[in-house]
């Protein structure tokens, strides 16, 4: 079985715990282990934008180096934020000698010096370029069944054009995926904006309206479900739909799936009761098998 | 009421913080709106991005820091991905954000918020908004 | 004092230019540093030695000190070299032996320190000097010049160029590469400010155009190849083969109608429509021949079909016809080669052109059109329908230096003010939206034009560029801003017109490669002054119109047309032109006859003389680019006037 280094961070470990055990599980159905970091830690989640603030790249470089110790020169990751996160403060560290130098003074008691070599990956463009949605397709054991999935990516792993995994304005990814399980796919001008993100606390009312727009677009084209493929965008576009009806007594809930959820289910894994637990909206009643 | 603007004020130090943070010279916008046309949490902010810009051209910077757009921000970069003059104006609002955090005026202030609402956020949620709300 | 070595009597000259120069060289330090050169007989500086007084004072110096050597320090050669060499001359000077030092642009200009400044600027004066101590008087060489014009492309600019050298008596031969001539003016429906028909005012110059008898006309045709300079031009012209014999073709129209193949899409109303793959562009086209597109005819496809030969009355049909290739000499060129629109296609916020009712102006301009496949009712793409509510875009992909295209392209502010007119009269209980980022209506007309628009014909403007265009059912929703009154704004369209940035005409790099001229960053053709020399080229010779050279609107180019038209019959006025006589001299003594500068010369300029066996210089073909000098391995190729010793002198002058 091949391994590859993984890097799990927070949420996939707690809330959404779904997402990670979904993934891990599909990736032994094409002989891939993910093969989870000894030790890791928080990667930052979001990229400081500040030029003068190089403190906030220094986790998301250790975890890097944590890499290096596992001899590895490439790291997976779920979660879009992860993803964002650790392939920018890479790239910064490696466009810019004197950011490396500073943060591996500062990390003096590390083993190893980093010097920006690890590849970030992020499971999605590897199911694609690397298992290939056909080879998917191939493989699957229980179909979508022709299920409408609106998709939703969010923002971090399109933008900015330094880390964007798909077209930035027109991805079609997660379509693809979706079409390789089984499933139909319709379009919607949400896929590609933000949910709102952070501001789900304290900020409450932000969500609502973006899952308001983005739940009610994808249902006017026809969805039955959303997929997405970042922790926040799912947590947000699914827990916040009960505020969401709380305000808008219409509105009608839709259930909303990580990616690998539904790449699981094609692949004939079960939908353990663990996983729809950590939804709100019942996930399982689109199924039609 | 008239404001009172003068190149002093507009090229003052708090300019030239800026320019620092952010690495980024708002004056290269010329005000074509597209940042303002993308942003899709504009509808809850006092100022529009591009107005942000506006305002910090020329000089009514105290305006922009006491207004709400920045906190708004949701760092998604609708804006970076079409802006004509290659400004990246998420950089801008994180740098307004900076400026205001570094004086030690947090955005977020967790006791406010109910235990029970705090205890079902995910922590990439939690992480996320302290790193961008707090100093 | 240095000693006189030779019997040179040199004058140096300082300007001051004004502030540019005086401002960052002490230039009276120059004059009493090369007043101490026993060579240098008279040494001044003067405030613009360029001005009348100041070539005044020139002219006087050399008569009185009787000069034989003449340094101007002063601004670029591209600007007043010819000034002073001529000033040379009319003082009994041979202008070769004056030169500029240039101590504006490589030394004034780029430098604030006035000491640092000063000690350049003398290094630079101090090398020209070296040179002049050794540059020869020369003649230039003398070039009878073919009296006749090459005129490529033929929209409105190059229509307009032809005829007016035509008109002067001058032969000119006009090149088109498309199947009829007209360009894109042919397709437009009504012109601004004024909305006279474009057709009415185009066409008639089409007929004076092919009935011309100063005008050779070859549609359909590119060059091929280009050889030669100016007066005297070799041009290789490519005549596609259309498949029909043209004596032979009366333009009946029945191939047309009879062929089968459909499919293809129309180039005429910019890819609206399909045409057959036998096709006359449009009606009023000129000539009025069809041609058969190989790639959609089913004879070349599938060895099938040959209706439009059997239904061909006068049997014109050709299907063996091959390329033909003509050879023509001119002495002046004009390029006109137009222009295209950014594809939508490339327009990632807008869809990438994957929606049907989102279209670029031109595409607009045929829904307008009487000639156009709605024959003049504007009718969306996609299904039809009236569209109701018409929003137009400007600046899509112009002004935007990140992603598409810098520059401003000029006239879409009064194109789309004439669209949203055109549309209201055609749909009066039509909604017209413009989203712009500032309007750009200098010229005759032009703002009083874009107040109607507004105030008369109910169009609304809207400030901000859209972020995004998508479709929802049947329409196109646009979401926009108005930066005025700082609000988010969306409008559900039927139909949505992108005001897409203009280009240089799509293929006309490889022209450009033939004809030796440069471009600037975006593939438009650089002029050799943006002020003072606007429609020539830096290759002398050839001069340039229209949109090839950057966006502009038919006026103008027609006002451009008229000038570059007006350069080239001087330049065939005149029975001989004079060519540059720095070029390339052989010394017999040292020459091998290795033929490496025979390979070298990119403009066939050297060859053997078969006698002494040794390579010889054409001076008529001799450019003095200087690639043989460089290449000769024996110094037997020498530079009038750059000659080997004298860069030796001028690089110790530098290095002291």
């Amino acid at each position: 079985m091949k391994k590859i280094a993984y890097y799990p961070g927070c949420t996939l470990k707690t809330t959404a715990a779904n997402f990670e055990e979904s993934a891990i599980e599909s990736m032994k159905k094409f002989d891939i282990e993910l093969e989870e970091l000894d030790r890791w830690n928080c990667c930052g989640t979001v990229f400081s934008l500040a030029t003068d603030d190089l403190m906030h790249h220094i986790a998301a470089i250790r975890n890097l180096i944590r890499v290096k110790e596992e001899k590895s020169n490439q790291v997976m990751t779920l979660c879009a934020m992860c993803y964002n996160t650790l392939k920018r403060s890479n790239q910064r560290v490696k466009s810019n000698q004197e950011d490396l130098d500073k943060i591996n003074d500062f990390m003096y008691k590390e083993d190893l010096n980093y010097n920006a070599d690890v590849d970030v990956l992020h499971l999605l463009p590897y199911l694609r370029d690397e298992i290939t949605f056909s080879k998917i397709a191939k493989r699957v054991k229980k179909s979508l069944n022709d299920i409408k999935f609106s998709a939703f990516y969010g923002c971090t792993l399109l933008r900015p054009k330094e880390i964007q995994i798909d077209d930035p304005f027109m991805p079609t990814i997660l379509e693809n995926l979706i079409t390789a399980l089984g499933g139909e796919t319709v379009e919607t001008p949400y896929a590609i904006e933000c949910c709102g993100a952070y501001q789900t606390v304290n900020q409450v009312d932000v969500v609502v309206e973006r899952t308001k727009v983005i739940i009610d677009g994808a249902r006017n084209q026809g969805a039955e479900a959303i997929v997405t493929s970042c922790p926040l965008c799912a947590f947000n576009l699914d827990h916040r739909q009960k505020e969401t009806k709380k305000k808008y007594s219409k509105f009608i809930e839709m259930p909303v799936f990580y990616f690998t959820e539904l790449l699981a289910y094609g692949l004939g894994i079960e939908f353990k009761k663990e996983w729809k637990d950590l939804h709100y909206v019942d996930p399982l009643s689109i199924f039609k098998n | 009421m008239q404001k009172e603007i003068s190149t002093k004020k507009i090229f003052s130090k708090l300019l030239e913080k800026f320019e620092t943070i952010s690495g980024e010279n708002t004056f290269n916008c010329y005000q074509c709106g597209c940042c303002s046309a993308a942003c899709p949490v504009a509808s809850e902010m006092d100022l529009l991005p591009s107005q942000v810009m506006r305002y910090i051209q020329i000089g009514l910077t105290d305006e922009v820091l006491n207004g709400n757009t920045m906190w708004i921000c949701a760092t998604c970069y609708a804006c970076q991905a079409r802006c004509p003059r290659g400004i990246d104006i998420a950089t801008v609002m994180e740098t307004l954000r900076q400026i205001k955090l570094r004086k030690n005026e947090d955005w977020t202030v967790l006791g406010k918020i109910d235990v029970d609402e705090l205890n079902k956020l995910p922590p990439i949620a939690l992480i996320s908004n302290l790193r961008k709300m707090t100093g | 004092m240095t000693e006189n070595k030779n019997d040179k009597k040199i004058g140096v000259f300082v300007c001051h230019c004004g502030i540019n120069i005086a401002s960052t060289v002490d230039v009276d330090k120059l004059v009493e540093e090369f007043s101490k050169y026993s060579d240098v007989s008279h040494t001044e500086n003067y405030k613009y030695m360029c001005s009348d007084p100041g070539q005044k004072l020139i002219s006087a110096a050399i008569k009185k000190h009787k000069l034989n050597g003449l340094v101007i320090a002063c601004c670029s050669p591209t600007l007043h070299e010819n000034t002073f060499r001529r000033l040379s001359e009319n003082s009994g000077l041979n202008a070769y032996l004056c030169e500029i030092a240039n101590i504006r642009e490589q030394c004034s200009w780029v430098h604030e320190d006035k000491t640092e400044g000063t000690k350049k600027a003398i290094k630079i004066v101090k090398t020209i000097v070296e040179k002049v101590r050794k540059n020869e008087s020369l003649t230039p060489v003398e070039v009878p010049v073919t009296k006749k014009a090459l005129v490529i492309g033929a929209g409105i600019a190059g229509m307009q160029a032809a005829l007016d050298i035509a008109d002067a008596g001058k032969k000119v031969i006009l090149v088109e590469k498309s199947p009829s001539i007209g360009g894109h003016m042919a397709q437009l429906s009504e012109t601004f400010p004024t909305l006279d028909c474009s057709q009415c005012i185009l066409t008639p110059k089409m007929v004076d155009v092919a009935q011309n008898p100063n005008i050779t006309l070859y549609t359909y045709s590119e060059i091929e190849d280009l050889e030669g300079c100016v007066g005297n031009f070799k041009v290789k012209i490519r005549k596609k083969a259309r498949y029909i014999d043209e004596e032979l073709c009366t333009g009946c129209g029945i191939c047309v109608n009879k062929c089968p193949s459909k499919k293809a899409l129309d180039e005429f109303n910019v890819e609206l429509t399909t045409r057959p793959a036998i096709y006359v562009p449009f009606p009023q086209a000129v000539p009025n021949i069809p041609v058969i597109d190989k790639e959609n005819c089913l004879f070349f496809q599938k060895d099938a079909c040959r209706i439009c030969e059997k239904v061909c009355g006068p049997k014109a049909i050709r299907f063996d016809q091959e390329d033909e290739f003509i050879e023509e000499e001119v002495g002046a060129i004009v390029v006109a080669t137009g222009y295209d629109l950014l594809p939508i296609t490339e327009m990632r916020e807008y869809g990438y052109g994957k929606y049907k009712d989102v279209i670029n102006g031109l595409q607009f301009e045929r829904l307008l059109s009487a000639s156009g496949p709605t024959e003049g009712e504007v009718r969306r793409p996609s299904d039809s329908k009236i569209p109701k509510d018409v929003v137009f875009i400007q600046c899509s992909g112009s002004r935007n230096p990140e992603y598409y295209k810098s520059y401003c392209s000029k006239i879409c502010c009064m194109y789309a003010s004439k669209h949203a007119m055109l549309y209201k009269h055609r749909v009066p209980d039509g909604h017209s939206y413009i989203f712009y980022i500032d309007i750009r209506s200098g010229g005759k007309g032009y703002e009083e034009f874009v107040q109607r628009a507004q105030e008369e014909e109910n169009v609304v403007y809207l400030r901000g560029r859209p972020a995004k265009v998508y479709q929802e059912g049947d329409k196109m929703v646009v979401w926009g801003v108005d930066t005025l009154s700082g609000q988010q704004i969306t409008i559900k369209a039927d139909l949505v017109v992108l005001a897409q940035a203009i280009i240089p005409r799509n293929g006309v790099e490889e022209l450009i490669k033939k004809l030796k001229i440069q471009t600037d960053e975006h593939g438009f053709l650089s002029e050799a002054h943006p002020k003072l020399r606007p429609v020539e080229t830096n290759t002398s010779g050839i001069f340039l119109a229209g949109c090839a050279q950057a966006p502009r609107d038919i006026p103008e180019t027609v006002a451009q047309a008229s000038g570059s038209a007006a350069k080239a019959l001087t330049l065939l006025s005149i029975d001989k032109i004079h060519h540059l006589p720095i070029v390339a001299t052989v010394d017999e003594d040292l020459c091998s006859g290795c033929e490496i500068c025979i390979g070298t010369c990119p403009y066939s300029a050297r060859e053997i003389d078969e006698e002494k066996k040794i390579a010889i210089v054409n001076e008529v073909l001799c450019e003095g680019c200087g690639s043989c000098v460089s290449a000769c391995p024996s110094s037997a190729s020498q530079q009038k006037n750059f000659t080997d010793g004298q860069f030796e002198e001028m690089i110790k002058a530098i290095l002291e």
